[in-house]
């Protein structure tokens, strides 16, 4: 059968800020026959996504295909005139972008969005466009699919407007159809509906897919063959089985390897429970002022408690807008709760950081989930670290400069980093920076708030093994807030669920995934993807449970 | 491209500006000892004159020499200007930062009022200012700073509150740091790009605004002038072709350009400190 689409030797070249010339795709080769779903899986960096923006004809600014080529249907359309690549884009090909939120404007319906494309090629009739596209909301599963074209951009979930974005890629029936990392962005328990719907779509209408996504177990559920990537040459390429369960490179073998779960006992619970270091009790915060009632306007928490042993890690896992957030900056202080108390070691804290000793707030350190907006673009690494051994504990120069190489090598990063600015260093590293400011305080507790997600697998992976590492070294312990319950699974002794700012379930990090009695911990829980081709078809899900607490 | 020392380097068109603008600098400072007239003083019996060997700009409308008037006039117009300009962005960001991070009620309030003050038109306000206290160097400065500042505010705060939602902001506050160190520390390198741009709109604002008030009788006062009332008193010249006209155009053009293209040529270093 002669493929559909096929990459022949792609060289693609960048220029980089400092006008120095890459290379970031090296001679790639692949093919995608009609009907067939094809991964690209890969690290940031490892080039998937040009290769998939490729097959429009089209490279980001800054890029340029050097050689290769890139036939679509038997044209190559590197070579092709501006209006001939325009009149492909949206018939032969179409693309579903990662952030739908993004992709759709705002103040137009979504109904004249999805059927643009048909009326830009004059492939039909709006009227004929619009029924074709209330057949599409039926086929991908939307709620009231004769109106909801109707509604604006704001009035649907990220999930509906990630399936309508779907939609506006299928309305021109192309051939081949781009996902762009499609659900990353969206919850658990909605990536699971929008990977349902795609895949009928797709075996319906026999189309061809290239799916780029970094999650192997995403991956697997959708593709019939993967590409694995890595700067960007292809690694391995084989059908989805064999890649998962018969990984032949090395690389792919550490991707795997990455995403299976650790255990995480790393203290065995002792008989005697020692006092706890950290404590929350009956903890209510929110935002926009005090009302009436003594409550905040917009609750975000209620009522939530918590306890921390020394040395030990608690999880705290929900999807967003469950509070997790909120509950990390009630016990930094940022946010001053309406009610309830947080101790540390048995000491009542100020509700605010102005009221906090500076001993107090240097027991309690924060890091945050991206390290880009975490450290201050302009200053040095060296001053970022440098600055809380000042502050909290007053040294300066040579004993300064022996503080930070010591820090630095505690989180394994060379000590002529220091000199770097943020912008220097690649995203795992920018991690590890974060981490020493924050050790650089010598804390007892750390708020460790999504650390790992924004990171790729196998860094994440190796973060985790510093955090717990420096557990040992140091005796922390972490409040591990997360929506990827395998991190958690990895890394903590007990795990919180919430849901809507309130606490559902408390239990032991080893029963997760045996023993949650919640029904939404059962469903969080059983939603994760599994490394298992077979697991979306499998899942079963309790409808009543799915319309109760998941918001598709 | 022309290394300035310190790993920076800067564009032969801001090398040329700066050159430029120290030039004019240099002529402020050393003004009454290079003039070779007294400005004041009618030393030709021919008005509008053209330019010769003893009148190298030509002669005002009455008769005085250009380029001693030039000279002494850059005194005015760098001077003042540059005070004025450095002042009204000193206050202005500083506030805007310090509004930017405490918000909430100071925020409020410093806004309204700034909004306030912004509502008044400048002319007017200079017009009632020295009306009322009278024309003065130190009056015509602090009277360009009240003018310009709500604006260089309103630009600063914009940005740092764009700035003060970062995490790392967030971290700093966790940490205990006070308003001093966030606002020096943590926000103005983030923002220092773009009000050193605002830094050099503001500056040929403040020149234009001090030409006109000049016009009016309220700026510099005779027989000395600033370039804009050089401008001004020779407009007439310029059916003739006058040099005394064309000259002090010529210098507010070469300065206010330079003023700007220094700061858009500066190094990468300093200019693009706020790209992330």
């Amino acid at each position: 059968m002669t493929p559909l689409a096929s990459i022949r030797d792609l060289r693609i070249g960048a220029v980089t800020d400092a006008g120095r010339e890459v290379e970031i795709i090296r001679g790639v080769s692949l093919d995608v026959a009609p009907g067939e779903v094809v991964a690209l899986i890969g690290e940031s960096g490892s080039g998937k996504t040009t290769i998939a923006l490729s097959l429009m004809g089209y490279t980001r600014p800054g890029c340029r295909i050097e050689s290769g080529a890139v036939l679509l249907d038997g044209t190559d359309v590197v070579g092709l005139s501006p209006r001939a690549r325009a009149a492909i884009r949206g018939r032969t090909v179409a693309y579903v972008p990662q952030s739908a939120a993004a992709a759709f404007n705002p103040s137009k319906r979504l109904m004249d969005q999805v059927i643009e494309v048909a009326r830009i090629h004059r492939l039909m009739p709006p009227e004929a466009a619009r029924r074709k596209a209330v057949d599409l909301f039926r086929a991908l599963a939307l709620p009231d699919p004769d109106t909801i074209g109707d509604r604006y951009p704001h009035q649907v979930s990220g999930g509906q407007l990630q399936r309508l974005s779907a939609a506006m890629a299928l309305i021109g029936d192309p051939r081949l159809i781009i996902f762009d990392e499609p659900t990353t962005a969206l919850d658990v328990t909605t990536q699971i509906e929008v990977l349902r719907a795609f895949k009928s779509v797709i075996r319906g209408g026999a189309m061809a897919g290239v799916y780029v996504s970094h999650d192997l177990a995403v991956v697997a559920q959708i593709a019939d063959r993967i590409v694995v990537l890595k700067d960007g040459e292809v690694q391995e390429e084989g059908t989805s089985d064999q890649i998962i369960n018969a990984p032949a490179h090395p690389y792919t073998r550490e991707l795997i390897a990455a995403f299976e779960p650790r255990s995480g006992a790393v203290t065995p619970g002792s008989d005697v429970e020692p006092a706890p270091v950290l404590e929350v009790r009956d903890l209510t915060a929110g935002y926009g002022g005090i009302g009436a009632d003594g409550l905040p306007r917009v609750p975000v928490l209620r009522d939530v408690a918590l306890r921390l042993l020394p040395g030990r890690n608690l999880g705290v896992i929900g999807e967003s807008g469950s509070g997790k957030s909120t509950l990390a900056r009630c016990i930094a202080g940022l946010l001053p709760p309406a009610r309830g108390t947080i101790s540390l070691a048995g000491r009542t804290l100020a509700p605010g950081t102005h009221g906090r000793s500076k001993d107090d707030l240097r027991r309690v350190q924060i890091v945050f989930q991206l390290a880009d907006t975490a450290l201050n673009p302009n200053r040095p690494v060296g001053r970022i670290v440098g600055r809380p051994v000042t502050f909290y504990h007053g040294l300066h120069g040579a004993e300064l400069e022996a503080r930070v190489d010591a820090l630095l090598d505690m989180v394994r990063l060379p000590r002529a980093m220091k000199y770097r600015l943020p912008g220097e260093l690649s995203g795992g590293q920018k991690q590890r920076v974060n981490l020493a400011r924050a050790l650089a305080a010598e804390p007892e507790l750390i708020l460790c708030d999504e650390v790992t997600s924004a990171l790729d697998t196998v860094v994440a992976a190796a973060v985790l093994d510093l955090l717990r590492e420096l557990q040992r070294e140091l005796g922390l312990s972490y409040l591990f807030i997360s929506h990827d319950l395998s991190t958690v699974e990895a890394i903590c002794d007990d795990v919180m669920v919430m849901y809507q700012g309130e606490t559902v379930e408390r239990m032991a990090a080893a029963r997760m995934r045996v023993g949650a009695e919640h029904p939404y911990s059962r469903l969080l829980i059983s939603s994760v993807p599994r490394l298992d081709t077979g697991w979306l078809d499998g899942l079963e899900q309790d409808a009543e449970l799915v319309a109760q607490f998941a918001r598709r | 491209m022309v290394r300035i020392g310190l790993g920076m380097r800067i564009s032969a068109l801001g090398l040329a500006s700066a050159v430029v603008i120290a030039f004019w600098g240099l002529v402020a400072i050393l003004a009454p000892l290079i003039v070779p007239y007294d400005p004041g003083k009618i030393v030709d019996y021919d008005y509008f004159g053209p330019m010769t060997e003893d009148f190298l700009l030509g002669t005002d409308y009455l008769g005085r020499d250009m380029l001693s008037r030039i000279l002494m006039g850059a005194r005015y117009t760098v001077g003042i200007s540059l005070a004025a300009v450095s002042l009204a962005c000193f206050l202005g960001v500083t506030l805007g930062m310090v509004a930017a991070v405490i918000g909430g009620l100071l925020d409020q309030v410093l806004s309204r009022v700034i909004d306030a003050f912004n509502s008044i038109p400048s002319k007017l306000f200079g017009l009632v200012v020295v009306a009322a206290v009278g024309s003065s160097l130190p009056v015509l400065v602090l009277t360009l700073t009240a003018i310009y500042t709500p604006g260089s505010y309103r630009f600063a705060r914009a940005l740092a509150v764009n700035i003060n939602a970062m995490d790392f902001v967030t971290v700093a506050r966790a940490r205990g740091e006070g308003l001093i160190y966030l606002i020096r520390e943590e926000i103005l390198p983030n923002i220092v790009g773009p009000v050193l741009a605002d830094f050099g709109l503001r500056f040929v604002f403040i020149v234009l605004l001090l030409s006109g008030l000049s016009f009016l009788g309220l700026g510099v006062q005779p027989p000395y002038a600033d370039w804009g009332a050089l401008v001004q008193e020779n407009i007439g010249g310029l059916p003739f072709g006058a040099p005394a006209v064309i000259f002090p155009s010529v210098a507010i053009a070469s300065l206010t350009i330079a003023v700007n293209m220094l700061i858009d040529n500066l190094p990468r270093r300093i200019r693009d400190r706020s790209a992330p």
